[in-house]
């Protein structure tokens, strides 16, 4: 019927923007909406209420100090509920990628004095990847704004994927930032790596970044990727991708939203500009 | 909940397993599911196997089987009850149980390159054990003659798809055959879940899919409850079904423009795709969550509503419905899309009925069912669910199915959230005794999700099985396949819409 083909092609006059302004502003969240939780630390009792409670074990609380793994945490606010005191709280804090897992490490503040051994020890467990600072600048040189994504899920909940997909949808619409989802490895500049690194997949896994030309990059995307997630340490997987393929951002999140996708991908690119 | 408490468990020798369940099957029931155990964590000798199935008058029946240790294995179930076919595989893959006379002894989810006699749902075996890997291939199915050849495709797809391989055989553009191969993104969450406390694993289990968390984990705390004699109050019993059918609307909403996507139609995907993120923005404004994950726990609901949130609901998902009504009657006007939809990937009503086809699958090759009115739980005895079906079973009829079960969705998400009680959202479990099961089967987006779960000691998982609506429908994919064009693959696919996730585990 004509009258539906110049609807089609009118509807997005009548209905304006529908895409969002992030980053430009900050992510349009609820009140409800979960983040990382904060620590009051002045408040703390260490009871471990939220140790005990944490899925992931993401929270460690040690003699020299309290630490939250981001990379691990499933921002389900489990442990805000069971904290005693309120000194956790949650929040809407989701643009937490970074280039090293190490960084995804959060230290309590006094009244524990966290020392440098203790931190490095942090450090130690985390499994250190390398830092890409360098060669992600030299590809911004090379490669200007526009980045290549092949996605590729190394055996995840789907969820992550699915977020994913929502980057392509008119709201987030990802191809603003120069952005484009490609068909083949070989048109690839990132990988993008969802779930655990399951057994099953590893090989076809490998074969897919082997098959990306260089300089090429890898994302590690969710809790899964990271560290495992829910899954880690079970016969079936690895815990996160990282003991096959370097990771050169990780993005937390269980999924990650869509928006802290594109804050992983712009610090990917050297156009992340941190929230004053 | 009692309905979920598993009744009394016929005992039957391993050589009569599959004649008694092919009896039941015979006078009406409906097979549910397979449960491999491992009967030596609670003073058994060996293996089990455990063969549940829906009577005609909705209860569920149980018949049990000891299996032994050694590959003497037991006659196979699925000659006689072709959807006991993968059920059967990955018991013997994860449990060693050998179905003698199963037509199809390929590995399914431990994949070739795994050691043989390697078993990981067996109890001696650590979780963590991470045996090396032989070099061994997979042995497609393949047609063999004049002018036929095989295209590989997979595990690695072009678009933001799960990992699976698929063996085409065809002519020319013609397929013959299709050869699934999942299990890729396999994650052993069931050997996770042993030994955990009932009350914690909840985040592990409703992660088993991204996008059907809500039906995993009604099902999980269904359980739960059963086993430790809890009743979940009434509000939670309200806000189960508000999420379950949330959790149906997103779905639907975007598979139905995830079909679109499927041939191309991008005003279709873009504008249904849209309608996709206001349904999880309004999940995230709800529970924090954009796919509703942590709020359905065993005892209740694992946090408040979002009051404003809640406040808001109606009248957003009242105009959703209007707008998604709105678009697929702008897609069902246009013939182009339909000449697509109409004949294509046509699962017949006899095939969908042997292989044990489930959700909008089934109904849309005429099969009349739906948990939510036939084994009713949290609320929806209470409530209206109209079933929809189609006769054609194509790409078409899946497409109106789910168009009208998104529009029924909506208007059960309002009238839950209009009679949600005021009242408590959790309650405090009861103890579970060692070796008591509990059987839940719920209606996710894609269909009966099952789930077996026994107690172990002190109020820990001893054994918990999830028979995902996408691992019963998988088969399907394959059966529609034949006589339609390779092109039209990922158009067929995407109307079952099925989660490898699930799936895999
Ligand atoms: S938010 Fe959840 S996963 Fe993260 S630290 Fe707290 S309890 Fe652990």
């Amino acid at each position: 019927m004509p009258f539906d083909v110049l609807d089609r092609y009118l509807r997005p006059l009548r209905h304006g923007r529908a895409t969002s302004r992030y980053p430009a502003e900050a992510p349009d969240l609820s009140p409800a909406s979960r983040g990382l939780p904060a620590l009051d630390a002045a408040a703390c009792d260490r009871s471990g209420s939220c140790a005990a409670v944490c899925p992931t074990g993401a929270i460690k609380l040690e003699s020299d100090g309290w630490r939250l793994d981001a990379g691990s945490c499933l921002l389900c606010d489990a442990c805000v509920a069971a904290c005693p005191t309120g000194a956790l709280g949650h929040t809407g804090e989701i643009e937490l990628a970074t280039r090293r897992r190490s960084d995804l490490v959060v230290l309590g503040e006094p009244p524990w004095a966290v020392e440098g051994g203790a931190a490095g020890k942090a450090l130690a467990e985390a499994r250190a990847l390398a830092d890409a600072n360098a060669l992600a600048t030299a590809i911004d040189r090379r490669l200007g704004r526009s980045l290549h994504v092949r996605h590729l899920d190394a055996g995840s909940c789907n969820g992550c994927d699915w977020e994913m997909s929502a980057l392509l949808n008119p709201y987030h619409d990802v191809t603003r930032f120069g952005v484009d989802f490609v068909a083949s490895p070989r048109h690839a500049d990132v990988l993008l790596v969802t779930g655990t690194m399951t057994r099953n997949l590893e090989e076809a896994a490998v074969r897919t970044y082997e098959a990306m030309p260089e300089p090429r990059l890898v994302v590690a995307v969710g809790a899964c990727a990271i560290g495992g997630g829910v899954f880690a340490g079970s016969y079936a997987g690895r815990d996160g991708i990282g003991e096959v393929l370097p990771a050169d951002v990780l993005i937390p999140g269980c999924p990650p939203r869509p928006e802290a996708l594109i804050q992983g991908l712009l610090l990917l690119a050297d156009r992340w500009v941190p929230r004053g | 909940m009692d309905e979920t408490r598993a009744g009394a468990c016929a005992q039957v020798p391993a050589s009569g397993l599959a004649e008694a369940v092919g009896r039941s099957v015979a006078a009406g029931g409906r097979y549910a599911m397979l449960v491999g155990l491992d009967e030596r964590s609670l003073g058994g000798a060996g293996l089990g196997l455990e063969a549940v199935l829906v009577g005609p008058g909705g209860d569920l029946e149980r018949i049990r089987a000891a299996v032994p240790l050694d590959a003497t294995g037991y006659p196979s179930i699925t000659p006689l009850v072709p959807a006991a076919h993968w059920d059967e595989r990955e018991a013997r893959d994860l449990l060693g149980t050998v179905p003698v006379g199963h037509p199809d002894p390929r590995r399914l989810v431990l994949h070739e390159r795994w050691p043989r006699g390697y078993h990981p749902l067996r109890k001696d075996v650590p979780v963590g054990a991470r045996p090396p890997l032989a070099d061994r291939r997979f042995a497609p199915f393949e047609v063999h003659g004049e002018g036929t050849y095989a295209l590989p495709v997979g595990p690695i797809h072009a678009g933001i798809i799960e990992p699976g391989h698929f063996r085409f055989s065809a002519i020319g553009e013609r397929v013959l055959h299709l050869d699934p191969r999942l299990f890729f993104a396999h994650r052993g969450l069931e050997k996770l879940a042993e030994g955990r406390p009932l009350a914690g694993a909840t985040p592990l289990i409703e992660r088993a899919c991204g996008v059907c968390g809500v039906a995993h984990g009604v099902a999980w705390a269904s359980a739960v409850e059963a086993l430790t004699g809890t009743r979940a109050p009434a509000r939670a019993a309200w806000a189960r079904v508000l999420l379950a059918e949330l959790e149906r609307l997103y779905n639907h909403v975007g598979d139905l423009g995830s079909i679109c996507a499927g041939i191309g139609f991008g005003s279709g995907a873009a504008r249904l795709g849209l309608l996709r993120e206001r349904l999880v923005r309004a999940n995230d404004a709800l529970v924090g969550h954009r796919y509703l994950a942590g709020i359905v726990v065993p005892g209740g609901l694992g946090r408040p509503l979002d009051a404003a949130a809640l406040a808001a609901l109606p009248g957003l998902v009242a105009d959703i419905e209007a707008q998604v009504a709105a678009a697929v009657r702008s897609i069902v006007r246009s013939d182009g899309v339909m000449a697509r939809l109409r004949t294509t990937g046509a699962v017949p009503a006899e095939t969908a009925a042997a292989l044990g086809a489930t959700g909008v699958a089934a109904r849309a090759s005429g099969i009349d069912a739906d948990l939510r009115r036939d084994r009713p739980y949290a609320a929806y005895a209470e409530l209206d669910v109209s079933v929809a079906t189609a006769a054609s079973g194509d790409v078409a009829a899946r497409f109106h199915v789910r168009a009208q079960e998104a529009a029924a969705s909506a208007r059960l998400v309002v009238e839950a959230a209009r009679r949600l009680p005021v009242g408590e959202d959790r309650v405090p479990l009861g103890e579970a005794r060692a070796g008591e099961v509990a059987i839940a089967g719920v209606e996710g987006p894609r269909g009966a999700s099952w789930l077996w779960l026994r107690a172990g000691d002190a109020g820990t998982v001893d054994r918990v099985r999830l028979r995902s609506a996408s691992f019963a429908n998988w088969p399907l994919v394959a059966a529609a396949m034949p006589g339609n064009v390779v092109p039209d693959f990922p158009l067929i696919n995407k109307s079952f819409e099925l989660c490898y996730a699930c799936t895999d585990r």
